[in-house]
């Protein structure tokens, strides 16, 4: 039986963008049209631990979904070019509020059953913009769902998923009975390039697109979790106190001497 | 749903005791009941043993002690904490429920803020409550870039606070508090079984512990120069981290990993050697008292954050620094 697979993946600015492009303007984050969004980087290692399943069991399928608006095709089709089967976009400006993450799991958990007979949904730990790592954990309390989080290595066999997550000094081996959310983290390994073969197959393939409409969902009227209040820029820290001397050598017997000076060591 | 009325702390254990991060949660709870007159605080504890650890949470301020007692919460799943907190929750019917982002914390507060049909305040460094009574979070986003202030607008606020960004009180024992054992079927509530735990032994002193840390970045350029970090440690009494980059790159154990995804260390002094201070990697290292950098890009982040810095090959800084140490310390 085909193993039926679902990875969320969202579209966020890219997190090595240098900080004299980062804006933040009447509440919202605003960086130069150059700077490219991505992939959040966890979801691609999403991605990376759905196609290892697939090639382990090998008859699995694979459908990312990304809910959002204002989506860069050619960004958020990578999950095609590596492999993936096909792509859902949950494009509606009403999910434009990305810091009420019941909004999202509203639309995923919505998305997930008009897909429906999913076995396992993989999600990114986190999102490199919020960082809230809950939108899974929220979809799998949704769906009435179990859920394991950083994983480090996801296998299925039969209907039970077996997951070794990630702990400070070592990892834990967990179990739980499909259907099942899982989130993965980097110690998974890098997410593989799409090949050559790979891009040209995602350029055919056109994303479905679904609004809040098509879920049955009426953003307007659910009660927001939360009201953003204020976003700025943090205060800057404490000014630096450069250590120079004669030449590098010198620089570093120095520093020790300062922080005998200041009684740090 | 009816207007809850007092706030909620999701406790966790260590050793048998209140976690030092639910005692920062019960310090929060205390100074949010300022702006909420004549509200209370409660506590859940569930574990294997709950009496000393609730005398100790009403010595903290919590005026009633929920407790969940079982075997089985020795080492609790994180939905054997989620049961607990929900009953908690139905008992007290608070308006504010605090926890933290620990790591049985990442796992239990999203839960119990989407079975309470709302969205969890995650990592917040600041609490306070607004004009119309509602929980005013502040957190860092953008991997610290930006500051965000989030009112929650739910009928029940979920917040989890991040460790050590508020201090904890001194105990008082003429404080006094209700204890009251809830029944909940802890076991019956966990779906992910643990099958197995396989810790590595840490060799030398927690990286969580040290006064001193030495960490190393992408700028090390491999494996080897972790040899020096190693023995300038051994000469401080430190402990060794890594950026995320430097384990990523297979150089040291993920275990040794400082930053958003790793952990979170303060130590008295922090050592940054060939690390670029990206926000990801500062999220774990910026409470530290002294931050010293050693880096030869000028422009490099981690700058910002120091209080000393050397622009320098690291190659020719650290065998001087380290040789003028060893006359310092004799």
């Amino acid at each position: 039986m085909t193993l039926k697979i679902v990875v969320t993946a969202k579209q966020v600015i890219d997190p090595e963008t240098p900080l004299s492009a980062f804006g933040i303007e009447s509440g919202a984050v605003k960086v130069p049209a150059n700077q490219a969004p991505v992939v959040n980087g966890f979801d691609e290692q999403a991605i990376e631990a759905a196609l290892r399943l697939k090639e382990a069991s090998g008859d699995a399928h694979i459908t990312v979904i990304s809910v959002g608006s204002g989506f860069a095709l050619d960004v958020i089709k990578k999950p095609l070019a590596m492999g993936a089967d096909d792509l859902i976009l949950i494009d509606d400006p009403a999910f434009d509020n990305a810091i009420d993450p019941t909004v999202t799991v509203a639309a995923l958990a919505a998305a997930v059953e008009k897909i429906g007979d999913v076995d396992i949904v993989l999600a990114g730990r986190q999102a490199s913009d919020w960082d809230n790592a809950q939108v899974p954990i929220g979809l799998a309390e949704t769906l009435g769902w179990p859920v394991a989080t950083v994983a480090k290595q996801v296998d299925v066999g039969g209907n039970t998923v077996r997951v070794k997550r990630v702990l400070p000094d070592g990892h834990e081996v967990v179990e739980a009975t499909l259907p099942a959310v899982v989130t993965v983290s980097n110690e998974l390994g890098t997410a593989r390039y799409p090949n050559m073969r790979g891009i040209m197959a995602a350029r055919r393939v056109q994303p479905t697109v679904w609004t809040a409409a098509d879920l049955g969902l009426d953003v307007a009227r659910t009660q927001p979790a939360f009201e953003l209040i204020s976003l700025a820029r943090p205060e800057s820290a404490a000014q630096v106190e450069m250590i120079e001397g004669d030449d590098e050598e010198d620089a570093g017997r120095k520093l020790a001497l300062r922080l005998r000076d200041e009684r740090i060591i | 749903m009816a207007d809850g009325s007092g706030i909620l702390v999701i406790g966790e254990m260590a050793d048998g005791q209140p976690a030092s991060t639910t005692l920062e949660a019960l310090a929060a709870g205390l100074a949010l009941l300022d702006s909420l007159p004549g509200e209370s605080l409660s506590v859940i504890l569930a574990a294997d043993a709950t009496t000393t650890a609730a005398q100790t949470a009403i010595a903290h301020g919590a005026s009633t002690v929920y407790t969940v007692e079982d075997a089985s919460l020795a080492d609790p799943a994180p939905e054997a904490i989620v049961a607990a907190a929900e009953e908690a929750v139905r008992q007290a019917s608070p308006r504010i429920v605090l926890g933290a982002k620990t790591l049985l914390g990442r796992d239990v507060m999203p839960r119990v803020a989407f079975r309470l049909r709302t969205a969890l305040a995650q990592d917040c460094t600041a609490v306070a409550i607004d004009d119309a009574k509602r929980l005013l979070t502040t957190r860092p986003v953008y991997g610290g870039n930006a500051v965000a202030t989030v009112a929650c607008a739910s009928p029940i606020a979920v917040a989890a606070l991040r460790a050590k960004s508020i201090d904890s009180r001194e105990p008082d024992a003429t404080r006094t508090g209700n204890v009251i054992p809830l029944t909940v079927d802890v076991q019956a509530a966990v779906r992910v079984r643990s099958i197995a735990r396989v810790e590595q032994a840490a060799d030398g002193i927690r990286l969580e512990d040290a006064r001193i840390v030495v960490s190393g970045g992408r700028g090390l350029g491999g494996p080897e120069a972790f040899d020096q970090l190693d023995a300038l440690a051994g000469l401080l009494g430190g402990a060794v981290g890594a950026s995320r980059a430097a384990c990523d790159a297979g150089w040291v154990p993920s275990s040794y990993q400082v930053g958003l995804t790793g952990k979170t260390v303060t130590p008295e002094l922090y050592i940054a050697i060939g690390i670029s201070g990206a926000s990801q990697h500062m999220a774990g290292c910026s409470n530290s008292r002294n931050i010293v950098a050693i880096n030869k890009d000028a422009g490099a982040n981690i700058f910002k954050d120091a209080r000393f810095g050397v622009i320098g090959d690291w190659q020719k800084v650290l065998p001087a620094f380290m040789e003028q140490l060893q006359e310092l310390l004799g």
